[in-house]
Parts: structure tokens; C-alpha cells; sequence
């Protein structure tokens, strides 16, 4: 918070001592004096004490900061992002077996990098280019269309109108962007864990994030048809979330359970995760990361409230989830668990990621405990569905996904951080709201889910999804990557 | 009294363990070791570089019975470790010579159990 005062102390200054020879010329309608000509040296006149300020200079020049100021916060905001994929590479890797810790490391990591290159290439096109209610149709290809950001609505002239309500430059907004897209691809990597072959993930996530993702998305952010039908979802509870969760439904469904994972008789053994140092620090750098995910969102600074608001839905929620995970768990497994506790946390944020610039605190507070009980129920669930998510993120991204949409339509007020989003079921609002919701749940799981299943299916056809037995039971550091990740350690007793 | 000593590979350590308590053989030590004989080794690499790994993990059980339980404990062990590939592991009869229980301070076969 200081480094980003004193930052933008700094870049006043800057601005002013470019400002200063302009105001001291005396020129009505003079240039600009943006941020790249700070660096210029002015010639040596003494400014005239007494020069006017042409409103016309004072107007450029706050409207320069402000896209500045807004630009360095969507940047802040997209490094914290891109940090949460430190937290998803430690709670899979510490929720998984050592054995295959190379595995993860390497899937988490190499996401990241297809996500960027995917995303480039056709996702943002597809995304945010201007088109029909489905697809983007123009500017498809790496971020190249027509574009005179900073200009905002009615000056902007580009074919990213979508995306045209935020005053910063485009590569700002691409990068934003594309950091939520690699979020929603690595949460796949952690429900296939252990047994999915590494040329089937990568081959996926490319087409996860080159069109799944940019599909959907346009459907809500980009002006497509859940824009139209008044469906809202902030920062991504299904544009991320559930995409990811959907996808990775569709993947574990057709790789199957791990080895081992349920007995003859159909009850679970349980496959202890090898570092519960790692899955809690994982999940408090994710926590971390959700202050750049949700209140980066606003991908403007405006007056400071907005951002300040949504700090605090997103913390409400999360603190709340982690009691009601607690709880739950210490309920049915007679003792708190861990990793319940950190999936609680992760719950909470998932849910509180599409209302928490809807909502107020005490709705937060409620979504938030809320979300914490239904991830301990839900995890319990899939194993009774004999459905195999060694990290729980079904339970964290998809049933919570779906829940915080929900949750917009129930506790939403209208205008609370500035949008109009209608009052949601609780606040007098009737079901109009939730309706909507509802309905881009529906359309986004009915297209992620099935499309999804016909690219693993096709995957599984041409390369296969699966290891072999043996090499999972010796673990896919060696037989994916030839090393293993902890080769001084004799830690292998598979009880 | 005889100690039997039992190299398995990891995966089998349920199976035998089963095995073992099914024939009334309850108490053991377990451990991991590494170790190698008929089964060749892998290749690992890092970073350009490969190398042949050829000792092996292993799991030893190490069973204290007494005389009369020696051949249902072997065939137990058998039963829970066999694969049939090779790499399936060895099984050691060695006599032992006493057998202290550290509570009661027992002596002998009842200390065996």
C-alpha cells in the first residue's frame, strides 16, 4: 500500500515537471504531457509565476494520471493473479503423492505458459472482439484489431468494444485477462492428477483457453447473449470457476479413479497428500492472489470504494467458508481437517468471486459460510459418486462456481458499488435476477461440459488420457519427466 | 523361534499385510529399503544428463514367529507378493536365538506371541 502511494506520488510529480514548461509557455491547446515525455528535458525558462492553468491542460493532464493511476492498479491487480498460480502448483502438489510431484509441478507451470500463448493467439479475439451474440468475430488474431484505448465509451474506436468501459491501455486489459484465463485452465490440472499422460493435459488446456474460455466468457463480459439477459457475474465465478470445474468434470469422468483410490467393497481409501506445509501456504498465496482477482476487477481505481468494498466482501467470505468448512468437517470426520479447512477458504473465494461487488458485507459473510459447508458436503459427494478429484477442486471451483452466480441472484442490491444490477431475491428484487443467473449456469455448464467432453473423448481416441498401471503406481515423475522429486528421500511405504 | 525376513515390492505391502494377519500373524516391522537382484534397473534424467538407477525400492517386513507358524507366514507372504515378474523379492528364515518383551520383560516363545 506505501510502495503504491509513494508510486503514484512519484508519477505526480513526474507529471507536473512535464507539465510545468507547458503551463509556463502560455500556449492554449499545447500537447499532451503524457508520462513518455517526462523524460524530455525542458528548456531552461523560468516558469512565469503568475501563469494561468488552461482548463483545457488541466483536464489533459488529470485525464493522463487517471489513466495512469488505473492502469498501475489493473497491472498490480493481473501480478497478483498471475502469483495465485504459485498457490494452485503448491495446494496440488501438497494434496498429491511425492511420487508424482514432478508431475504437477510441471503440468501447473507449463499451463501457465500455454495459457499466455493460447490466449494471444485467438482467446482474446474470440473473447472480447466485436461479433455476434456467441463469438467474437473481429480482431481475432493476437490482440491486433483496431483499438484507440485509453479511450473510453464514446471515444473509443477499436473493435474491443466489449471491453471498451475501462480506461487503460489495451495490453493492460489483454494482461489482465489473460492471467483469469490461465486460472481457469490450471484448475483442471489438479481433478486429473496422478494418472492423466502430460501431451493429453497440454494438449487440452490449449484448446481450453484458445476456445472454451474465450466462448463462454464472451457470452458474459464480452456482450454476448447472458450480457443481454441481465446475467452478472463480477470477477468470474463461472467464467472461470465453473469453466474450469466443467472441463475438468468432463476430463475425470473419462480418465477415471486413481488406482487404489476405492475399495472392492466400494468405500474410499483415503491417498494421503504428501505436504500439508505446502497445501496451507498454497492456499494462503491464493487468498493473497483473490485481492488482485476480485478487486482488480473493477479494472479502475475510480474514488476507492469500490475496491476498498470488494476487499472486504472477498476476505467476509472467505473467513466465514473456512469456520463452516471447519465445522462440517470436525462434524463428520470427528476431527478438524486440514486440507477441509484450506478447501473452505478456496470455497468461500470461488463464491464470493461473481456477487463481491454486489453484495454487501453481511451477504458476503452468509455466501461465504455458506460455501464453506458445501465444499466438505461436496467433496464427500463425489467420492460417493465414485468420482476421483485428488484436490477437491470440483467441490472448490465447480459447486461453488455455480453457488456464487447463484448467490448474485439472491443477495445482489442494486447500484451498492455502482452498477445496476437489480435487487436479488433477498432484497426485494423478486427472481428476475436470479433467472437470469440461473440461466448462464445452465448455458455455460450445458456448452462447457459437453464440449469438453468431446475434446477429451477425441484426446483419449488419438493419444489416450491415462497412464499405465504400473506407471502409476511408480509414479509419473519417472515415467512422464525420467526424475523424481525428492530422490533423497526414502519416503515410499505405499500403505 | 525364527525371524523371518521378507524383501516385497511397495505396492504389495497391503496385500501382504493382509495376507499375514489373515494366517494369525499379526505382529511385524515394516521398513523401506532399496535393493537389487534380478530386476534391471530404470533410466532417470536430469537436466541432459541420464543416469542408471539399479537399486530399487523395496519394502522389508521383518516377522519374529514361532516354529510352527514359519510356513503359514511364508505362504502368506507369497500369496501377498506374487506377481510373478521378476522383482518380486526374496524371503530369509534366520533362527532366532531370544525374543524379550519389553512391558513384561517375558522371555522365550510366549513372547513371541
Amino acid at each position: 500500500m506505501k510502495r503504491f502511494i509513494g508510486i503514484t506520488l512519484m508519477m505526480f510529480c513526474l507529471l507536473l515537471a512535464a507539465a510545468a514548461p507547458t503551463l509556463a509557455a502560455e500556449t492554449p491547446g499545447s500537447t499532451t504531457p503524457a508520462l513518455g515525455q517526462a523524460a524530455a528535458p525542458a528548456p531552461a525558462v523560468a516558469p512565469a509565476p503568475d501563469a494561468p492553468v488552461t482548463q483545457k491542460a488541466f483536464d489533459e493532464m488529470r485525464s493522463s494520471l487517471q489513466v495512469g493511476i488505473d492502469t498501475l492498479w489493473v497491472l498490480i491487480a493481473a501480478f497478483l493473479v498471475f502469483f495465485m498460480n504459485l498457490g494452485f502448483a503448491m495446494v496440488e502438489s501438497g494434496l498429491c503423492r511425492a511420487k508424482n510431484t514432478v508431475n504437477i509441478l510441471a503440468k501447473n507451470f507449463i499451463v501457465f505458459a500455454i495459457a499466455s500463448v493460447s490466449f494471444w493467439f485467438i482467446g482474446w479475439g474470440l473473447m472480447f472482439g466485436d461479433g455476434n451474440a456467441f463469438m467474437g468475430l473481429k480482431g481475432l488474431f493476437f490482440a491486433a484489431g483496431a483499438d484507440n484505448s485509453p479511450a473510453i465509451g464514446e471515444a473509443y474506436q477499436g473493435v474491443y468494444s466489449a471491453i471498451n468501459w475501462t480506461g487503460v491501455p489495451l495490453w493492460a486489459k489483454f494482461f489482465f485477462q489473460l492471467v483469469f484465463a490461465g486460472t481457469a485452465a490450471t484448475i483442471v490440472s489438479g481433478v486429473v492428477a496422478e494418472r492423466i499422460k502430460f501431451p493429453a493435459f497440454i494438449l487440452f488446456s490449449f484448446i481450453l483457453v484458445g476456445i472454451l474460455y474465450p466462448i463462454t466468457g464472451h457470452w458474459i463480459w464480452g456482450g454476448g447473449f447472458l450480457a443481454s439477459l441481465g446475467m452478472f457475474d463480477f470477477a468470474g465465478s463461472t467464467v472461470v470457476h465453473s469453466v474450469g470445474g466443467w472441463a475438468a468434470l468432463a476430463g475425470v469422468i473419462l480418465l477415471g479413479s486413481r488406482t487404489g483410490k476405492f475399495r472392492a467393497d466400494g468405500s474410499v481409501n483415503p491417498i494421503f497428500g504428501h505436504s500439508m506445509s505446502l497445501v496451507t501456504l498454497g492456499g494462503l498465496i491464493l487468498w493473497f492472489g483473490w485481492f488482485g482477482f476480485n478487486p482488480g476487477s473493477t479494472m479502475g481505481v475510480g474514488d476507492g470504494s469500490a475496491i476498498a468494498h470488494i476487499a472486504v466482501t472477498t476476505n467476509t467470505a472467505a473467513a466465514m467458508a473456512i469456520l463452516g468448512s471447519t465445522l462440517v468437517s470436525w462434524l463428520i470426520q470427528k476431527k478438524p481437517d486440514l486440507t477441509m479447512i484450506v478447501n473452505g477458504a478456496l470455497a468461500g473465494l470461488v463464491a464470493i468471486t461473481a456477487p463481491c461487488a454486489f453484495v454487501g458485507v453481511g451477504s458476503a459473510a452468509i455466501i461465504g459460510l455458506v460455501a464453506g459447508i458445501l465444499v466438505v458436503l461436496a467433496v464427500v459427494t463425489f467420492d460417493k459418486l465414485k468420482l476421483d478429484d485428488p484436490v477437491g477442486a470440483l467441490s472448490v471451483h465447480l459447486v461453488n462456481g455455480i453457488f456464487g452466480t447463484l448467490a448474485v441472484g439472491l443477495f445482489a442490491q442494486d447500484g451498492i458499488t455502482g452498477t445496476a444490477t437489480g435487487n436479488g431475491l433477498f432484497f426485494g428484487g423478486g427472481v428476475t435476477l436470479l433467472a437470469a443467473q440461473a440461466a448462464g449456469v445452465l448455458a455455460v455448464g450445458a456448452f462447457t461440459f459437453t464440449v469438453s467432453f468431446a475434446v477429451w473423448s477425441a484426446i483419449k481416441a488419438f493419444i489416450g488420457l491415462r497412464v499405465s498401471t504400473e506407471e502409476e503406481i511408480s509414479g509419473l515423475d519417472l515415467g512422464e519427466h525420467g526424475t523424481k522429486a525428492y530422490p533423497d528421500f526414502q519416503g515410499f511405504l505405499t500403505k | 523361534m525364527k525371524l523371518i525376513i521378507a524383501i516385497v515390492k511397495p505396492e504389495k505391502l497391503t496385500c501382504v499385510k493382509q495376507a499375514l494377519v489373515q494366517a494369525n500373524v499379526g505382529k511385524m516391522t515394516v521398513s523401506n529399503v532399496i535393493g537389487c537382484g534380478a530386476q534391471g534397473g530404470h533410466t532417470e534424467s536430469y537436466r541432459g544428463a541420464f543416469t542408471e538407477v539399479n537399486l530399487l525400492d523395496k519394502v522389508r517386513f521383518e516377522i519374529a514367529v514361532n516354529d510352527e507358524f514359519v510356513q503359514p507366514a511364508v505362504e502368506a507372504i507369497i500369496k501377498g507378493a506374487r506377481t510373478g515378474k521378476i522383482g518380486d523379492g526374496k524371503i530369509f528364515v534366520v533362527p532366532l536365538e531370544e525374543c524379550i518383551q519389553v512391558r513384561t520383560g517375558q522371555t522365550g516363545p510366549e513372547a513371541v506371541g
